[in-house]
């Protein structure tokens, strides 16, 4: 098992440097450079170029390209133009917060998603059935920022029961539960899509497994129903829903920067967002790779917890 | 982005529908506390340094810390004294002596005098300061001009420039032009952005990244000390959240309304404001090459879009229908006597046969956003309707904004007719100086991209930027105005109006035409 692990993450290297690549270029090779947006209307080719030598950006892109990997390699993410700040400080702040939003939005749509699939499975063309398959295709139909939108002016605007945006308030303790108020929404706006994808998928992997030998086996030797679906039908069915799971938690973790513009979350999708648009190299090449590192990692872990559960997979 | 933009105004109209059915319930939530003004800000600051900062964005922050040796005078842009008290400018316009204002500290401590002014001029231009690696310092060059800046006594300070230029007043009076505490710098080096420290109404307190900028009341201010006693600046940088924040009672001033949004803050619970800009959002012609080069094809332009329609449907009344080159902010350069041109199609129709360009193919750029541009594509639309209406044939092309940048700055030869532009600056001589002129055509490194060319023009300019008697200067811009508006290097469109909506409680506020947010006078209640 360790030297599958160790295969793992040896094999996410070349991935990242590929990775470190692309973000480069793709950032060398839009249109548009920083110096001409942070100086807008007075960027004449003088002040232009009098801009790049300050940011050190008049050297030859293969220089470039090798000067911010060795600086990353040593922990050195560089300094971002447009924030005046280290670029690890704020992707580790950042990506914080967006850990808390689709973390809490995961943690829901699992638990929901799973037991909405179970149940309708469980009670196949009954009237619970038709009734979760219904709002799943409702929710899987609804894009999350029309939702947020929705749901700020309903339940901020006008109820008043939630805050409408950020993460703290400007006064006051940072308690739990004023943190959970704040998270209320967009939590909820970012999960509904992830738990209506989960639902299905965990329906019909549940009723492909309830049509096995073993089930009829179980229920003919007595086990009550509840039992038979809960323990042993949705343990085999575990899975095939777990990958299902890593891909929506992925899906939730992308999804979250809709939603972070919507309920302005400082997390890090909506400063690769602000980054972009202000052609802040290095806080998006460095978002971008430590965003893409997790993400190895995430499916990495993912491989791992699966090749646990099913005896099948030989690592 | 088009499709996107109209769902949002539908979720607007629908969102209002949704209020007035249900009505405003009374809220659960805390209101914002008394003495305490929340301000919605469009996006993160950079930095609170004012020499290194570009950004109106952090100029709302900056022009409450710190001060200037000049400033504009309330509702206008003309200079008045601020750390100066007076100041006296050489016969041939090139050394200005300033007195400057005595006992005054900054917020760290330290006391303001001639060194702490010297010590900010060299830290911006001269590379061998030993602060100067706290930039880099992108607008320095608004302070080219400066050759030396010399201590002559404790309290009075001495500026040589290389030749007579008059906008050196107002652009001290520009955020760049604000005075650090040298002591701060010193003490935070490149961290003095997060640290700053300067002489005005109020001191920072405290920045939490993302989440807000928390400034006090200075109670020593040398101009009277604040009535607030605090300022907090949230970034939110969605326009609809930041509405629906106002909405919500969760901030009480908000600037930069989306003209979409004006209809929600009708009635007693808000305050409207409006103050026209120092800003032109106008159409580059090429007249260089192609139909645009004959002067009566580009009046004809002119005279075939409908400004009142642009300002009035497209921009909901955000701005004003500019008649020339200056915006009226300006008042005390500005030519009264300017009528913009009529929206008349058979006149232009008229030009056009007149000139024998009917059914003239035109390459149109159109941005899709971008600092000051206000509506690009909706605006453009409309013009690209307007103008074939008269038998004019217009391809748009349309540009991400530093893409676009980059293809109008190096000039429109070779590839376009006509381009959106807005410019915002401080001072009257700025934009037709870098884009007007022949010698600021964009192979000499100016922003003419379409190459007009006037000598007549290029004089007016040269002297009105070396006369230092401001009515001499007055006389020689209204004369430039008069020709520029007939010779119609570009289409004059538009004068934005900058807005913010206030809550009840807050008293006392107006915005400012430099586009600055002064909060020294502001009460909430």
């Amino acid at each position: 098992m360790t030297g599958y692990i160790l295969k793992r993450l040896l094999s996410a290297i070349p991935v990242l440097l590929g990775i470190s690549v692309i973000v480069f270029l793709i950032m060398a090779l839009i249109p548009g450079d920083p110096a001409t947006a942070i100086l807008g209307s007075y960027a004449t080719p003088e002040n232009v170029e009098k801009l790049n030598r300050d940011l050190g950006l008049d050297k030859s892109l293969v220089q470039q390209y090798f000067i911010w990997l060795g600086n990353m390699l040593t922990g050195d993410f560089g300094t971002s133009f447009a924030l005046n700040r280290p670029v690890l400080d704020e992707v580790l702040e950042r990506f914080n917060a967006t850990l808390v939003l689709a973390g809490v939005a995961f943690l829901v749509c699992a638990v929901l998603g799973v037991a909405a699939g179970v149940v309708s499975a469980a009670n196949q063309y009954g009237l619970a059935d038709k009734a979760i398959t219904f709002a799943v295709l409702l929710g899987i139909s609804i894009p999350s920022f029309f939702l947020g939108m929705m749901m700020i002016l309903f339940f901020a605007v006008n109820l008043r029961w939630f805050p409408v945006s950020g993460m703290w308030p400007i006064y006051g303790d940072r308690t739990l539960g004023v943190l959970l108020s704040h998270l209320a929404m967009p939590a909820t706006a970012l999960a509904v899509v992830a738990t209506g994808v989960i639902a299905r998928l965990s329906r019909s992997a549940m009723l492909e497994v309830l049509r096995q030998d073993f089930i009829r086996t179980a229920r003919a030797k007595g086990v009550h129903e509840r039992g038979v679906i809960w323990r042993h039908a949705l343990k085999a069915a575990m899975v095939a829903i777990i990958p299902v799971l890593g891909i929506q938690a992925g899906f939730v973790l992308s999804g979250a920067v809709y939603i972070e513009m919507v309920f302005q979350w400082p997390g890090v999708g909506r400063m690769l967002v602000d980054a972009i648009l202000k052609r802040d190299l290095l806080l998006v090449q460095g978002g971008v790779v430590f965003v893409a590192a997790c993400y190895v990692l995430f499916n990495i872990a993912v491989d791992v917890a699966q090749s646990l559960l099913d005896p099948r997979i030989k690592t | 982005m088009s499709l996107f933009y109209a769902t949002r105004r539908g979720l607007l109209a629908a969102g209002t529908a949704l209020a007035l059915t249900l009505g405003a319930s009374g809220g659960a939530l805390a209101q914002t506390p008394p003495g305490v003004l929340i301000v919605g800000q469009i996006a993160e600051p950079k930095a609170l340094d004012p020499a290194a900062v570009t950004a109106v964005n952090d100029f709302r922050i900056l022009m409450n810390v710190y001060d200037g040796l000049v400033r504009y005078k309330d509702g206008t842009l003309e200079v008045e004294p601020a750390l100066a008290t007076d100041w006296d400018i050489s016969e041939d316009g090139t050394v200005y002596t300033f007195s400057l204002r005595e006992g005054v500290s900054f917020h760290d401590g330290t006391p303001f005098n001639a060194e702490a002014v010297k010590f900010n001029f060299d830290r911006m231009l001269s590379e061998d300061h030993p602060f100067h690696d706290t930039g880099p310092f992108p607008l320095s060059f608004f302070f080219s001009s400066v050759v030396s800046t010399e201590v002559v006594d404790e309290m009075t300070v001495q500026f040589t420039l290389n030749g007579p230029y008059a906008p050196f007043l107002s652009n001290l009076a520009y955020p760049t032009g604000l005075i650090v505490s040298p002591a701060a710098v010193a003490e935070h080096g490149a961290e003095f952005g997060r640290n700053p420290s300067g002489t005005g109404p109020f001191t920072f307190a405290e920045w939490r990244s993302n989440e807000a900028v928390v400034i006090e009341a200075n109670p020593d201010y040398w101009d009277g000390a604040p009535e607030l006693q605090a300022v907090v600046f949230r970034p939110i940088t969605d326009a609809n959240t930041r509405t629906a924040e106002m909405l919500a009672g969760g901030i009480d001033l908000m600037v930069e309304v989306p003209p979409v949004a004006l209809s929600e803050f009708q009635g007693d619970a808000y305050t409207l404001h409006e103050q026209a800009g120092p800003h032109v959002w106008f159409l580059i012609l090429n007249a260089k090459e192609g139909p645009f080069a004959d002067v009566r094809v580009r009046q004809a332009a002119n005279y075939a879009v409908n400004k009142e329609a642009l300002v009035n449907e497209v921009l909901e009344g955000t701005a004003e229908v500019a008649a020339g080159p200056t915006p009226p902010a300006f008042a005390w350069a500005y030519n009264p006597d300017l009528e913009p041109y009529p929206f008349d199609p058979d006149k232009a129709r008229a030009l056009l046969a007149e000139a024998g360009a009917e059914g003239a193919e035109l390459t149109f750029y159109v941005t899709e956003g971008g600092s000051g541009m206000l509506d690009p594509i909706a605006m453009g639309t409309a013009i690209q309707a307007d103008l074939e209406a008269v038998g004019f044939d217009v391809t748009i092309e349309t540009y991400e904004w530093n893409t676009f940048l980059g293809e109008v700055n190096p000039g429109l030869e070779g590839k376009a007719d006509m381009a959106e532009m807005a410019w915002m600056t401080n001072d009257p001589d700025t934009l037709p100086f870098l884009a007007l002129r022949t010698e600021a055509w964009p192979d000499k490194g100016g922003f003419n991209s379409g190459y007009y060319s006037n000598p007549e023009v290029d004089a007016l300019l040269e002297a009105a930027r070396v006369a230092t008697d401001q009515d001499e200067r007055a006389r020689l811009y209204r004369e430039m105005q008069t020709i520029v508006q007939e010779d119609a290097p570009w289409v004059f469109v538009a004068n934005w109006k900058q807005n913010a909506v206030t809550s009840d409680r807050v008293e006392g506020f107006a915005l400012q035409p430099s586009f600055f947010l002064l909060l020294d006078e502001v009460v909430k209640n």
